[in-house]
Parts: structure tokens; sequence; C-alpha cells
């Protein structure tokens, strides 16, 4: 759900820029608080895997294909500001050199993606956490919902940025559009976000256990 | 070093996914369907940098193996900005702590 240049308007622009600029330079803030030397390999680990699993279209329903995004396993492993730098440095990327999302759209994909979509997915595993903590394996319903939601949010955010300054096309026929095709998309980010995780807790819980940013 | 193992072992991993990369479904993805269904895709303007457009290395002719080098690159280019950017975080964080120290 990139968004190329073209689709948005100034104001679009501008302002979801001014709060990703906000966003990121309170994560670094955040981050340079909280973590430590212990947690900078699992940052650079994530970048390379959110940006080889974004590569990973697969097919969601005819015609329409959908890929990994991982704000909400960034946030669930490092914490909720790690994930907004790990996703403005992948954004980034994906723009500058691989001409995926536009330069100017650049801001409101930080801002889908990172801002809504991660910080919005990662309130739902909080709340998933207060609602199922204390059961074994009691990470594993928040951190699907985490991931479902982070999918929606972002998809409804780029709906709303697209349609609302414009008059076609409507709000009415892009967003469900948007997040109809994103509920089934949702649905194989929250297994991949499942199964990394226990992965990781088979392998090296003690990453699960590392101070979060 | 069984840790040393585990990054190694991470990192191969997410360059497997990488070198998987061609096999990925060439459909367009939920926004792009949906700007082409609802007729606004002819908005977008393309982008006026040419990197490594559209995960294609330029300069070589077979288009899977100009993808998985795209994606090799990328992949090895994120674990890095990301482990120098937050390793340059970290360290800015000491220095100041350092000066206040003094």
């Amino acid at each position: 759900m990139h968004i190329p240049d073209g689709y948005l308007n100034v104001g679009t622009m501008v302002g979801t820029a001014a709060v990703s600029v906000g966003g990121v330079a309170n994560a670094v803030r955040v981050v340079s608080k909280k973590l430590g030397e212990k947690q900078v390999p699992l940052m650079g680990m994530l970048a390379a895997f959110v940006f080889a699993a974004q590569m990973l279209n697969f097919p969601v329903t005819a015609g329409t294909s959908g890929h990994f995004m991982g704000a909400a396993l960034c946030a669930i492993l490092l914490g909720p500001w790690a994930m907004v730098i790990i996703f403005a440095l992948v954004l980034m990327a994906q723009c500058f050199i691989f001409q995926d999302g536009g330069v100017l759209s650049l801001g409101a994909n930080i801002f889908n993606m990172g801002i809504v979509g991660g910080l919005g997915g990662y309130a739902f595993y909080r709340l998933g956490l207060k609602l199922f903590g204390g059961r074994l394996h009691s990470k594993v319903v928040p951190s699907f919902l985490a991931a479902w939601f982070s999918v929606m949010l972002a998809s409804a955010a780029c709906a709303l940025e697209i349609a609302i300054p414009n008059v076609t096309p409507p709000l009415s026929v892009v967003l469900p559009a948007m997040v109809g095709v994103h509920a089934i998309i949702g649905l194989v980010e929250g297994a991949i976000t499942v199964a990394a995780l226990e992965l990781i807790r088979s392998t090296r819980a003690d990453l699960l256990e590392l101070q979060k940013a | 070093m069984k840790n040393k193992k585990w990054w190694l072992f991470a990192f191969g991993f997410c360059l497997l996914l990488a070198t998987l990369s061609p096999l990925a479904s060439s459909s367009p993805d939920g926004l792009e369907y949906v700007a082409e269904e609802k007729g606004f895709v002819d908005m977008e303007r393309s982008s006026p940098l040419s990197v490594i457009a559209d995960y294609v290395f330029p300069g070589i002719e077979n288009e899977a193996l100009a993808t998985i080098l795209a994606g090799w690159v990328g992949t090895t280019l994120m674990f890095i900005l990301a482990y120098g950017v937050t390793w340059l975080v970290l360290r800015a964080r000491g220095a100041k702590s350092l000066l206040k120290t003094d």
C-alpha cells in the first residue's frame, strides 16, 4: 500500500509528513533513552526482514496481491518507537532506491504504515495482553490482533487520504474496497507475525525479553 | 558462539526470502488494484529517481536475476542502515551523558 506520487493533494502530504517527522523525532528520543547495545543487531535484522518480506507479494483474490507489512512484529519485539525508526528507514530506502512509494508521499507512507498502522496495531496488542494476559501462549492472540489491525488501520488511512480531498473517487467507494482487500491481507499478516514470534520464542526466547522502546 | 550462528542464520533466512522474490505474485497490490478498479490509477506520477527502479537491478538482462540482486542489495543495505542508525543514536546519547558527568 505504498502510495505513489500524484494520488495526494498538497495539504494531505504536508500534514502527514509533519506528523511523521514529529513521530520519528520522538522515536529517536525514546530509542536513545531505552535501547542498549543488545537491541542493535535486532534493529538491523528486523529492517532486513521487513524489506525482504515486503518483496514477496502473495495472491489475495483474483487479480490482487498483498505483502507482509511487519509493523506489528517490530513493535512487539522492540517496542512501538523502535518500530517507527525501522519503518522510516525501510520506507526511505524503498522510495529513494527502489522507486516503491512516491517521494512526495513518503511522509504519508510513514504516517500510514508506521504511525497509524504500527502504533495503532500496537495499541491492540496492549489491549489484547490485558484481556488475555497470564495464560499459556497468552501473546498469540494479542499478536495476531495487532498484526491484523495494523494492516486494516494503515489501509483505512490510505483510503481516507486519497479519497477525502478528491471528489472522484468517492470515499464510499475507496474505503470499503481498500479495507475489504486488506481484511484478507491482514489474516496473512497475523499468521506470519505469530509464526515469526513463535520461531524466535523456540530458538532465542531471550530476544522476546529485551527492553523495548 | 551459539548466538552468532543464530544471527547468521537469521540473515541468511532474510537473503533466502529475497532470493524467492522472482516467484512473488505480479498482480497489483491492494492499493494499485483499487486504483485500477476505481479509475484513479492515472493520477500516478512516476518517480523522478531511477536507482534500482521497481526492484530490478539495472544492466542485467535476466529479470529474475536482476530482481534477486536488487533484493540482496536492499536486504543487506537495510541491515547496515538500521544497525548503523541505531548505533549512532545510542552513541550520541553516550556522548551526551559523558558531557554531563564531566
